[in-house]
């Protein structure tokens, strides 16, 4: 590296390289080796009889399941939002579209305390559910809800920059071949915002997946009923089973990577559609 | 400040932007780095400069070795393409800028400032940010920043490529006064053949990261080297020949290059377009049949446009008036080239002047 | 941006559904804070927002967000400069190692904090036997805040330091200005606007962090208790109004944010399109 540095001319190059390394290093490599570490002072079977028991298996459907169904909800409200936003200017535009933002900004424990209290038996939200039928409290409902509500901003903002850049020549130049609104939709919009939607979809899915700090306030973190993963991994954790939090956390890690994995290949793809 | 290049290479992943060049820009003069885009004359500048790092070679300035002496150390004015000024300074603290990072007091900084503002001919535009100016003023602006630490050596990029025509004949007669003036040892960089040899006191033609020929503008106008120097300074007509005898023979009738005469060399004789003259009748051995295609004559010699007998080679003849008036040529005319001067290279190629 | 044939009532009926949208996710959970916050009167507001654990959490807070921007933001300048004025190989496996904690779910950045200094490990033991406290304590919630805000800094910084090229890092040095002149002079003042985005994006997330923060702290009050724990250890206490007091003073933070927030991006984005846009030829 000494060499080189050398060869080039503006200074600061060793330094700065060398102090991000090291703080990622530091930061991020050795926690995360530690963790692959203290997971694999189980043996194999150990380990696959941690990461598959009947509690975590619950856990990760619910985890995945749950994030899923809120990852569809925010592809359509999303959409409606993003589309609503860039086509159809409407007086305090702005405002709405910085209120998006507040899933971003507003600490979860706060969002948290704010849905169980809605979802609550008496609040305001509960009060309506109960009437038919539904007690949205400590259920899976509720965790949808929270989901629903931290993943909010990713379609929205993902897709706003693709409907602007398309601009209203595309669909008027349909309108004008004698397509009908519909087919239009169908036929030309839809083809080129699915990239960026789907995109956006898959980063409200891992932000859902990763979420801990609102759910607990609204799950009641009943074990194979409203138990999510972060759950299972603190409830090792605070029974001193180091090695079976490291375990299912490995999994949750792994499971992520792939996740993000994918997202950058619909982000590569979306890209080239654009 | 006399500055001597070394067997200079610079390398940027494999591709050798410059190739063992080897120079001397001698002292208090105004020397021109001429070549086509992607010659390696920016890179040789910056590697002067201290920019860049050469890969081979060395960089001496008065005799003492600067090749890894820091670009901030060189006592260099550096001026770029692009002017590069402080967008977020205005132009005061732009000029002022490396007499505030030399610490020098806020009375000199002003003092200073203020003579370089009257120098570039921008007195009350201290206040101004670059934005508020046009390119010619940024340019100034960039010139006297440059000169605020008292360079030894001022190396400018391209320094009048950004502006327009009008603006950069203004720039180039003033810069010209300012360096008989000052006298700094100067090296430019430029694509522009006319304003090398207008401007330069020496020009460095650059082609291929190499030094293809060096010397006054006279010198490389009219004793050019190299075909490259020769179609690079000026327009030329190119007739495709041979040397029989040591004589150097064109033929355009494709029907008089005998197959058997296979120890000659095939040439191309060069003549710019102010050494042809054109005849009614051939004068001699020389003289060239063509046809008279075009004649323009707007402007200070008349342009004449001929094709010669092969069919396809097109030549332009620049003629003065009074000649032009005693031809009174007509389009479709048959007339006689006669090149007054021709320079004659060997084709590198080897390609036999069939056509 | 009309589209020109969409009827009256399709465009009504979209807005509508958007705005209802909007109402349910965000603007019914922001006035739920605000009408919790105030049920009992101003009274009891204030004095759940005077009581000493709250202002200790408060101060917590306030202290591990500092510490976690101020070391984010010379780790985030440092990693910018190295990858955008620089070519080297590994850029792009850098870059995804940077954005690497936005991917670990925030207790497991906790977890593998736990792990590292718990004991189990060398690290642990030989931190043990100094008498070194880092679990439970300010350090280790400064740590588990830095790792969920690593990439922010660097990740707005480093396109505003691309767009901005080296030209002008390169005339400062040709005018005789030493590196770290080049970079207090020109670079900063360059970048400022991406930099200070950046750290209103790291300074929420600071802010509100749970998770991470939750399993490394230890959650003791008085001690160790942030913002976002002591609203939930209110709240499991029953002390719903107090909860929400505390709430409210995260909702305001929240929103000073955003206000900031949209500001800076605006002259963030005219800054680079000036970048972008800069006339080079008049």
């Amino acid at each position: 590296m000494n060499s080189l540095s050398k060869r080039r001319t503006l200074p600061g190059f060793t330094p700065t390289l060398t102090a991000t390394l090291l703080w990622l290093a530091i930061l991020v490599l050795i926690p995360l080796a530690t963790l692959f570490w203290t997971a694999a002072q189980l043996d194999a079977s150990t380990f696959w009889q941690v990461v598959t028991s009947p509690r975590a298996v619950a856990a990760y459907k619910l985890t995945f399941g749950v994030a899923l169904l809120a990852a569809l909800a925010n592809g359509v409200g999303g959409f409606l939002l993003a589309w609503v936003l860039v086509r159809h200017p409407f007086p305090g535009r702005n405002v709405v579209d910085a209120m998006l933002d507040i899933p971003f900004a507003l600490p979860t424990a706060v969002a948290g305390l704010a849905f169980a209290t809605l979802c609550s038996a008496n609040g305001w939200l509960g009060r309506g559910l109960a009437l038919l039928g539904i007690h949205a409290a400590n259920n899976r409902l509720a965790i949808w809800v929270v989901l629903t509500y931290v993943s909010l901003p990713f379609v929205v903002r993902t897709l706003q920059p693709v409907i602007e850049d398309l601009g209203t020549e595309a669909d008027q130049a349909a309108a004008s071949l004698g397509a009908s609104r519909w087919q239009t939709f169908a036929w030309v919009l839809a083809p080129q915002l699915l990239p960026a939607l789907l995109t956006g979809m898959a980063l409200a899915f891992a932000r859902a997946v990763g979420e801990y700090g609102s759910v607990v306030f609204v799950s009641g973190n009943i074990p194979y009923r409203t138990e999510i993963i972060p759950l299972v991994i603190l409830g090792h954790l605070e029974s001193y089973h180091f090695a079976e939090a490291a375990s299912v956390a490995v999994v949750m890690l792994l499971a992520s990577f792939m996740v993000n994995g994918a997202i950058n290949l619909l982000a590569r793809w979306s890209r080239r559609h654009a | 400040m006399t500055i001597t290049i070394e067997s200079i290479t610079k390398r940027f992943n494999g591709y050798v932007a410059v190739d063992r060049v080897s120079l001397t820009i001698p002292d208090g003069k105004l020397v021109a780095l001429l070549g086509p885009s992607g010659s390696g004359k920016t890179t040789l500048l910056r590697v002067i400069a201290g920019l860049e790092v050469p890969d081979e070679g060395a960089v001496s300035m008065n005799g003492v070795d600067v090749t890894h002496t820091p670009a901030r150390l060189r006592n260099i004015g550096f001026v770029f393409q692009h002017y590069a000024l402080f967008k977020h300074m205005t132009v005061f603290d732009n000029i002022a800028f490396p007499l505030k990072v030399r610490k020098r007091s806020v009375e000199e900084q002003r003092a200073l400032v203020n003579d370089l503002l009257k120098l570039v001919r921008l007195e009350g535009f201290g206040q101004r940010y670059p934005s508020q100016l046009s390119g010619g003023q940024r340019q100034r602006v960039a010139l006297a920043r440059a000169l605020a630490a008292k360079p030894k050596v001022m190396l400018l990029d391209e320094p009048f490529g950004a502006l327009d025509a009008k603006v950069r004949q203004e720039l180039r007669q003033w810069l010209r006064r300012l360096h008989q003036e000052m006298s700094i040892t100067s090296l430019f960089v430029t694509h522009d053949q006319e304003e090398a040899l207008e401007l330069a006191d020496r020009i460095v033609v650059m082609n291929h990261g190499r030094v293809e020929q060096e010397g006054t503008p006279e010198d490389l106008f009219e004793h050019p080297k190299t075909p490259f120097v020769m179609s690079f300074l000026g327009d030329v007509n190119i007739f495709h020949g041979r040397v029989e005898q040591g004589q150097t023979v064109i033929h355009h009738d494709p029907a008089a290059v005998a197959p058997s005469v296979t120890e000659t060399k095939a040439v191309r004789a060069y003549a710019r377009p102010h050494e042809l003259d054109i005849d009614r009748t051939p004068r001699d051995e020389r003289s060239l049949p063509a046809k008279v295609r075009h004649v323009n004559t707007a402007g200070a010699t008349v342009k004449v446009e001929l094709l010669l007998r092969d069919g396809h080679t097109t030549v332009q003849a620049y003629l003065g008036r009074e000649r032009y008036q005693e031809l009174k040529l007509q389009p479709g005319e048959e007339v006689y080239v006669v090149p007054r001067q021709l320079r004659i290279f060997v084709d590198e190629d080897d390609e036999a002047p069939t056509a | 941006m009309h589209s020109a044939h969409t009827p009256f009532w399709v465009r009504y009926l979209l807005l509508l559904l958007a705005l209802a949208w909007v109402g349910l996710w965000i603007l019914l959970p922001v006035s739920t804070v605000v009408y919790g916050a105030f049920a009992n009167g101003w009274g009891s507001y204030l004095s759940a927002l005077a009581d000493p654990e709250s202002v200790h959490a408060f101060y917590l807070t306030l202290i591990a967000a500092l510490w976690s921007v101020a070391i984010n933001l010379v780790f985030g300048l440092a990693a910018a400069w190295a990858i955008a004025k620089y070519q080297f190989r590994g850029k792009t496996l850098l870059l995804s190692l940077i954005d690497l904690p936005f991917s670990v779910s925030p207790v497991i950045a906790g977890l593998v904090f736990v792990l590292l200094f718990g004991g189990q490990t060398l690290a642990g033991t030989w931190l043990a036997a100094q008498h070194i406290q880092i679990l439970y304590a300010l350090p280790a919630i400064v740590i588990a805040t830095v790792f969920v805000t690593f990439p922010f800094v660097a990740r707005e910084v480093l396109p505003v330091m691309e767009a901005m090229g080296t030209e002008e890092e390169e005339a400062a040095l040709t005018l005789g200005a030493s590196g770290w002149q080049t970079f207090w002079l020109i670079t900063l003042p360059g970048i400022k606007w991406g930099l200070l985005y950046g750290v209103i994006l790291c300074t929420a997330r600071a802010f509100g962090e749970f998770g991470a923060v939750a399993v490394v702290s230890g959650r003791i009050a008085m001690e160790t208790n942030t913002l976002s724990l002591h609203v939930e250890k209110l709240y499991q206490e029953y002390q719903s109004q107090a909860a929400f007091a505390v709430a409210s003073a995260l909702l305001v933070i929240a929103l000073l944010t955003l206000v900031a927030k949209s500001a800076v991006e605006w002259r963030l984005r005219r800054a680079l399109t000036e970048i972008k846009h800069a006339p080079e030829s008049v």
